[in-house]
């Protein structure tokens, strides 16, 4: 005859959804303890995460065949670039005319930046102005939806014509094609000659909302012949080093033998920034592990708190003929249901969270990686296994008149 | 049906120790109707819950059903107290989250009898002590009366040979216990071998055969007539 006990996993299950309906506020609490640390998980890592293929986005579009050249030195190396370094001499169209001569070096744009009033009748608004030239299309990876890009032109001479972002187009001139159309920069009246595609940003800067000219008339406008950045093509990526030299040494002859601008380069910046990046999500990770520990706790005193309660039932199982493997397998049942309950809010409400920040953040990355998901969810899990096992077990293991009478 | 030589459980009470069965020898036949008499800490509900499988022995042989009850692992304990033995305690012990069915359907479930099966034999078991129109009630919506019968079919709906009460009138007016005695006694009529612990001299003259511990022994063991 068969000795193990026959319940079937169906009334098991049912036993132990009874009990967790039945203790309704243990059940939320426990619940809601591992759901708020699975959420916490899910939300820090994404924002984490986020900011990480955020940045990594930024730098990534520049391609890796592109030398920056800012002004201003970083004397440590290595960190970001910014506006913490302070220039002594600006970056000049001489300095790019010399660069262009350079060899193993496809184009070199120089650029400059400022903020623009746009306006066309009524329509205006402010704008990115961008200063440079035409080989600005192929160092920025620029696409045209209509029209041409700026014409090449002498680095000194001035051309009043225009290329404006998709969005800056839209808003002036509805669906009406600006081809030919006037438009108003500052004080002075550009011809527009091409629009550009749809585009994310790139280098912090929406592309969407830029107005380029050529960068004589960019100089005029902001009566400054400093440059922004000179941005160059190597046309290999073996030659990036060489072309690295190169250029600081022709830039320094310029310059008085003053090393005082910086060369960058999308491997270094790139490998800084996923250092960086990669350590504050795991920085993230911690705090958010810290609060799915806190849950562990909680859990942990409910579960203690309830078994002993229950002492008298897992002693009455016994009595009316539980063996006590099975008295510990409906524990389990009824802690991995918490559990699961738990990290299955959990995920929802990180879930919700991630996609609130994303609608009120659109342009920031929100993705939360798989692995914490997985982790959040196995901790939660393990936390309510863990801790609605050890008291039960301890419990089966009593003979069934101690479990009775509640020891 | 249960032969005890020589039992005896001992206890570790701080630095000493307590015999609260000492030496027992008792043979109860299949079907007898007996009463386990004494004061308190006289031992008798230790011995029950030996008989029921509850605790242990430290010392002696409990042979159920020529089964020598030592050489049992936890398993076959469990389905002993599954198949064989109903018990009946003094505070019920119901789950109060399940209703009066559910309570008596508890065992069905954990020998895993069809759902189809559990409806019609703990419908019977209910009608047998008269609770039909109480099913769908929780323990806490019935008198104790009505909870200990709920108790009393929890026990009877597997069909043991053996139920063993552990003082069932101890919380119930003496109505109620009166109809709690009758119920067990029409039970130990048609077979089963009933074993009630009792403070109340007059219950424990109403069995055929009474048992008086005293300091963990057995100080009488008399057949008397069945009173009334």
């Amino acid at each position: 005859m068969s000795t193990a006990a026959g319940m079937t996993l169906r009334a098991q299950l049912g036993f132990a959804w009874v009990a967790l309906t039945a203790a309704r506020m243990r059940s939320v609490l426990v619940i809601g303890a591992a759901a708020i640390g699975v959420a916490a998980v899910i939300v820090l890592t994404a924002l984490g995460e986020g900011a990480r293929l955020y940045i990594m986005g930024e730098f990534s579009q520049l391609g890796s065949e592109l030398l920056i050249v800012l002004p201003g030195k970083n004397e440590k190396g290595g960190g970001p670039p910014g506006m913490i370094f302070e220039s002594e001499r600006d970056l000049t169209l001489q300095d790019t005319a010399a660069l262009r001569r350079l060899p193993h070096v496809n184009v070199v744009s120089p650029l400059s930046v400022g903020s623009i009033e746009v306006s066309v009748g009524a329509h205006s608004r402010t704008a990115t102005l961008l200063g440079s030239d035409n080989t600005l299309q192929q160092t920025r990876k620029m696409k045209l939806a209509r029209g041409e890009f700026l014409p090449p032109l002498e680095l000194d001479s001035a051309q009043a014509v225009t290329v404006l972002g998709p969005v800056i187009a839209r808003e002036l001139f509805g669906n009406a094609s600006p081809l030919g159309e006037w438009v108003r920069l500052g004080e002075r009246r550009f011809r527009v000659i091409g629009v550009l595609e749809e585009q994310g940003t790139s280098l912090g800067q929406n592309l969407n909302e830029v107005v380029i000219i050529p960068i004589a008339n960019a100089q005029a406008l902001f009566n400054n012949p400093a440059l922004f950045r000179i941005m160059l093509e190597v046309d290999n990526r073996s030659r990036m080093d060489n072309v690295k030299q190169n250029a600081t040494r022709v830039l320094k002859e310029l310059h008085q033998n003053e090393e005082d601008f910086t060369l960058i380069t999308q491997d270094a910046v790139l490998s800084t920034f996923d250092a960086i990046f990669g350590v504050l999500t795991l920085v993230v990770a911690g705090i958010a592990a810290i609060s799915l520990l806190v849950a562990g706790i909680i859990i942990m005193n409910v579960m203690l708190v309830s078994v002993s309660q229950r002492r008298a039932e897992i002693g009455l199982l016994m009595a009316v003929g539980a063996p006590p493997g099975l008295v510990l397998r409906l524990f389990l049942i009824e802690a991995l249901l918490l559990g699961v309950l738990g990290a299955a809010v959990g995920v929802l409400i990180g879930r919700l969270g991630v996609l609130a920040l994303a609608s009120a953040y659109p342009d920031f990355p929100l993705i939360t990686p798989l692995w914490a998901y997985l982790a959040a969810s196995c901790t939660a899990l393990g936390a309510g296994l863990l801790f609605g096992w050890l008291p039960a077990r301890r419990a089966a293991r009593l003979d069934p008149v101690q479990a009775l009478m509640g020891r | 049906m249960i032969e005890l030589s020589h039992l005896g459980r001992r206890y570790l009470l701080g630095d000493s120790e307590v015999n609260a069965l000492d030496d027992i020898n008792l043979s109860i036949a299949a079907g007898e109707y007996v009463s386990l008499m004494g004061p308190s800490g006289s031992g008798k509900s230790t011995l029950l819950n030996m008989l029921g499988l509850l605790d242990r022995p430290t010392t002696g042989v409990y042979r159920l059903e020529n089964r020598d009850t030592q050489n049992l692992d936890e398993l076959e304990r469990a389905r002993l107290r599954r198949e064989r033995i109903g018990f009946v305690f003094q505070s019920f012990h119901l789950l109060p989250r399940l209703s009066a069915f559910d309570n008596v359907a508890l065992p069905l479930m954990l020998a895993g009898i069809s759902a189809g099966e559990r409806q019609s034999k703990v419908q019977q078991a209910l009608a047998a002590v008269g609770l039909m129109d109480r099913a769908q009630h929780r323990p806490n919506q019935l008198s104790g009366g009505q909870r200990q019968r709920v108790a009393i079919a929890r026990a009877t709906v597997m069909h043991p040979a053996l139920l063993l009460a552990d003082e069932p009138t101890g919380n119930l007016d003496s109505r109620s216990g009166a109809e709690v005695i009758e119920l067990l006694e029409t039970l130990n009529a048609s077979g089963i071998t009933l074993i009630v612990v009792t403070h109340d001299p007059n219950m424990g003259s109403r069995a055929r055969r009474r048992i008086v511990l005293r300091d963990g022994r057995v100080t009488e063991d008399v057949y008397q007539d069945a009173a009334k």
